[in-house]
């Protein structure tokens, strides 16, 4: 009784953030921009783990993973090499809406630039005129840079202490580009709940329609559980099925973290186990 | 009542036995014979526990109540059976010692007995009209056909007498199955059976539909839906797991593209209802369904192990009157919380869940709050719940049906404190396949509209259960599975 979706390769792109190609031929022809999927390291006791599409080949009927080791989770995830076997399903959510917008800034942070790049990539496609804004803490967490400026039209590096590009938030060059005229006429932002609340903050001054991709807490990822709502302009959405993406300017972002922090002890617990597996692993690792 | 061992039981089934002659009972002595209580796990300790609360039958205890059985020529408990099983056929053999042979009854009509007779509201179906019950003054007295057949299952299973249904020569035709609860489920079989290729595609990696994620594992063992589910693997039917129609794959697609003459739609209830009140996105407010699936699908309560955490409560609020509700306040209290309390705003009478059930979850301290409901959730400074305001009801004048109405006191509203909401007040139907699928018509609840034959309003596409009925019960389903599989065999011919 299985669906089979065995990981073809497994990559470290930084300490904590790892990309992973799956074979899931259907999921890699049906997705589109903006979709994600959720993942399981086994069948009994793993989380279900959402993560979005970074990137798909239908030929080779593979999608592309990337994520970073936040919990004790996604730890076990990345234990998983290539010839194992995981759980997914997918393509879940709705794709992102594209069309000929003119100019669009697309804001992504840390591990945000992997769901931000097909995006940036489809609206390159429908014509439209791409700025990348891609931040990191630090120059060894910025992922995904060779691929965005492929596409990008430009791509604006700012980190938290200066070592790659400018040291500045994302939200400074957002405002500068905000403040140019024309401004832009829409932008998406990927990555941390606080970055992305603070997109939205920078750009409603402007009036500039402003998208955000949640990653709330998840569990069927189908519709059927409710743990993934957010209020969205008052009324209460699922974001597995009415989402991911929504009107960053109608969030209510201080629910959403309140509810993303919900298991946040539980975990802290656990991810410290995880962390001493995973460094007993090493060691048995060198020494035989 | 105090607790007793299953021995008592068995002990005094044995001592009842030998003073009675089968053949020469009179009617009335049938019904001087004592009603066979459920052995059960001692409250004290299950509350505390996942494994089944009710432990079965006896061989002694199934033969005795088998002899209250009057086997009535009319059969009333057979009419009040939604999938008609032959009662006192089965029973008659149960008197008989035959348990193999009863077996083979029950089997012509249910495929999945063993879950049945654990989850039926038989009260409300074949015992409600029983002719002892009602001879006794009281549903309760009727003869227990419920655990008779789980009995008979368990019995069959525990010999390793079960049968694998037997697939027919090929047809060459091929049927998708979306949905893997009791009504893809039965469906399945009874397609397979004669000789179509099925193909069962489930969102979940593990079959049985709310039978895993959502009746609990001390209600309703896992292993035995997974047995079940492993009965139709070794018939040739095809399990496609992780795989969500309408996302995965279209429902069109799979007719127009992948080669399938024929699909049946089991998708179920899955979108659950919200009180629709302030404060219900607060940390610590959750669907039943989501609290279920943690504990049970995802194993939550297995700490250490599970990936899936589960809320640290300690004083609980369920709100509703179903199964749910009460499967969601007993699976609280075993996952430690101090105090659970059910707030319904009716009285026990109008509860829905199954009455032995209530009496369970009473037994093991779950405290009902009657006429009772909640009109906002109250928060703390860090956005987590603190506890409910409550509004108090009061029995008013009797509607047309004779029932009298709750009406909300005027003024009653109160505070009680909770760190845990658990939303049971029920389903309704998940939107994704018909979104998806244009020219299949729902009806304004999202159910979708079926004829007698459980036909849509798409050629060669079928639905049953509870994307069709509403959140309804395990053998509704069935029965609709059952009757999709004879149109779907027909137009396959
Ligand atoms: C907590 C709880 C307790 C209950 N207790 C009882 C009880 O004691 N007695 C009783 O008779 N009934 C009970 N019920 C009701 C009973 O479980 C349901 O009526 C019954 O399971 C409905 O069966 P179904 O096959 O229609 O749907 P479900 O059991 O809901 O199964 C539907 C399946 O379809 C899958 N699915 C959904 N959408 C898709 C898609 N697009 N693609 C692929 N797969 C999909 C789902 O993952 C699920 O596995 C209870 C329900 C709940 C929630
Ligand atoms: S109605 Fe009761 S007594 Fe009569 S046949 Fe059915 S189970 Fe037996
Ligand atoms: S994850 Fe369960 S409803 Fe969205």
């Amino acid at each position: 009784m299985k669906t089979e979706h065995r990981i073809v390769s497994k990559r470290q792109l930084s300490e904590e953030v790892y990309r992973i190609e799956v074979l899931a031929p259907l999921v890699a022809r049906e997705r589109k921009a903006g979709q994600f999927v959720v993942v399981m390291y086994d069948e009994e006791y793993s989380e279900r783990i959402p993560l979005t599409i970074a990137d798909a080949d239908p030929e080779k009927g593979t999608v592309t993973l990337i994520f970073q080791t936040v919990g004790a989770s996604t730890h076990k995830l990345a234990l998983k090499e290539p010839g194992d076997s995981i759980v997914l399903l997918g393509p879940l959510g709705n794709p992102t809406h594209i069309e000929k917008f003119g100019w669009a800034v697309c804001v992504g942070g840390g591990i945000g630039l992997a769901p931000l790049h097909p995006i940036v990539k489809a609206l390159k496609e429908a014509g439209n005129r791409v700025t990348v804004i891609s931040g990191a803490r630090t120059a060894e967490l910025l992922i995904m840079q060779d691929e965005m400026n492929a596409v990008a039209d430009e791509n604006i590096v700012v980190t938290d202490d200066g070592t790659a590009g400018r040291k500045a938030l994302v939200t400074v060059p957002l405002a500068e580009l905000c403040a140019a005229s024309p401004p832009p006429d829409i932008v998406v932002a990927i990555g941390p709940p606080i970055m992305m609340k603070f997109c939205a903050e920078t750009t409603r001054p402007f009036g500039i329609k402003t998208l955000a991709s949640l990653n709330t807490i998840m569990i069927d990822g189908t519709g059927m559980c409710g743990g993934c709502r957010v209020s969205v302009g008052g009324a209460t959405k699922f974001v597995c099925v009415d989402g991911p993406e929504f009107d960053a300017h109608q969030v209510d972002w201080g629910q959403m973290m309140s509810r993303l922090g919900a298991y946040k002890d539980i975990e802290k617990e656990a991810h410290e186990k995880c962390h001493l597996e995973m460094s007993i692993k090493q060691l048995e690792k060198e020494r035989s | 009542m105090s607790h007793m061992e299953t021995s008592f039981y068995q002990q005094a089934a044995q001592a009842e036995l030998e003073k009675i002659h089968s053949a020469a009972l009179t009617p009335r002595a049938r019904m001087a014979i004592t009603v066979q209580d459920m052995p059960c796990q001692d409250p004290e300790v299950r509350r505390h526990n996942m494994q089944e609360v009710a432990i079965g039958y006896t061989r002694e205890q199934a033969m005795l109540e088998a002899e209250r059985c009057l086997q009535c020529k009319n059969a009333p408990c057979v009419a009040g059976c939604p999938v008609k099983i032959d009662i006192p056929g089965f029973i008659r053999k149960v008197k008989e010692g035959d348990f193999t042979g009863a077996g083979q009854v029950i089997k012509q009509t249910n495929l999945l007995p063993s879950i049945c007779g654990r989850v039926c509201p038989q009260e409300k179906q074949c015992q409600l009209p029983c002719t002892v019950g009602k001879a006794l003054g009281g549903v309760d007295k009727a003869v227990q056909i419920g655990r008779l057949e789980r009995f008979v299952a368990d019995y069959e299973r525990e010999h390793g007498l079960q049968t694998v249904p037997h697939a027919g020569p090929s047809s060459g035709k091929r049927v998708a199955i979306v949905g893997a609860g009791p009504a893809g489920l039965t469906c399945a079989v009874d397609v397979r059976r004669e000789g179509h290729d099925v193909a069962v595609f489930e969102a979940f990696h593990k079959a049985g539909g709310v039978m895993v994620y959502g009746i609990p594992e001390f209600r309703l063992p896992k292993a035995l839906v997974a047995s079940e589910a492993g009965l139709l693997e070794s018939m040739g039917v095809q399990f496609e797991m992780n795989f969500l129609v309408g996302r995965t794959r279209k429902l069109s697609s799979l007719l127009k593209e992948d080669g399938f003459d024929a699909v049946f739609i089991g998708t179920g209830a899955g979108l659950p209802k919200f009180m629709d009140i302030p404060g219900e996105n607060l940390v610590g407010v959750f669907s039943a369904n989501e609290y279920l699936t943690r504990a049970n699908l995802m194993k939550a309560y297995e700490i250490g192990k599970a990936g899936t955490p589960i809320y640290p409560s300690r004083r609980v609020a369920v709100l509703g009157g179903g199964n749910v509700a009460m499967d969601s306040a007993r699976m609280a209290m075993r996952l430690g919380a101090e105090e659970v309390r059910v707030l319904y705003r009716r009285t026990r009478e109008e509860m829905p869940a199954r009455a032995e059930e209530v009496g369970h979850a009473m037994e093991e301290g779950i405290i009902f709050d009657f006429l009772a409901s909640p009109t906002k959730v109250v928060g703390d400074d860090k956005g987590k719940v603190a506890g409910l305001e409550v509004l108090s009801y009061q029995l008013g004048e009797p509607d047309e049906s004779g029932r009298r109405k709750p009406v909300p006191i005027r003024g009653s509203e109160h505070f009680v404190p909770f760190d845990t909401v658990i939303v049971a007040i029920g389903n309704e139907s998940n939107p994704l396949i018909s979104r998806t699928t244009p020219d299949l018509h729902v009806d304004r609840h999202g159910h979708i509209i079926v004829d007698e034959k459980q036909k849509t309003s798409l050629d060669r596409v079928y639905a049953g259960g509870d994307i069709v009925l509403g959140a309804a019960t395990v053998i509704l389903a069935m029965g609709e599975g059952r009757r999709a599989a004879a149109a779907i065999n027909e137009v396959l011919q």
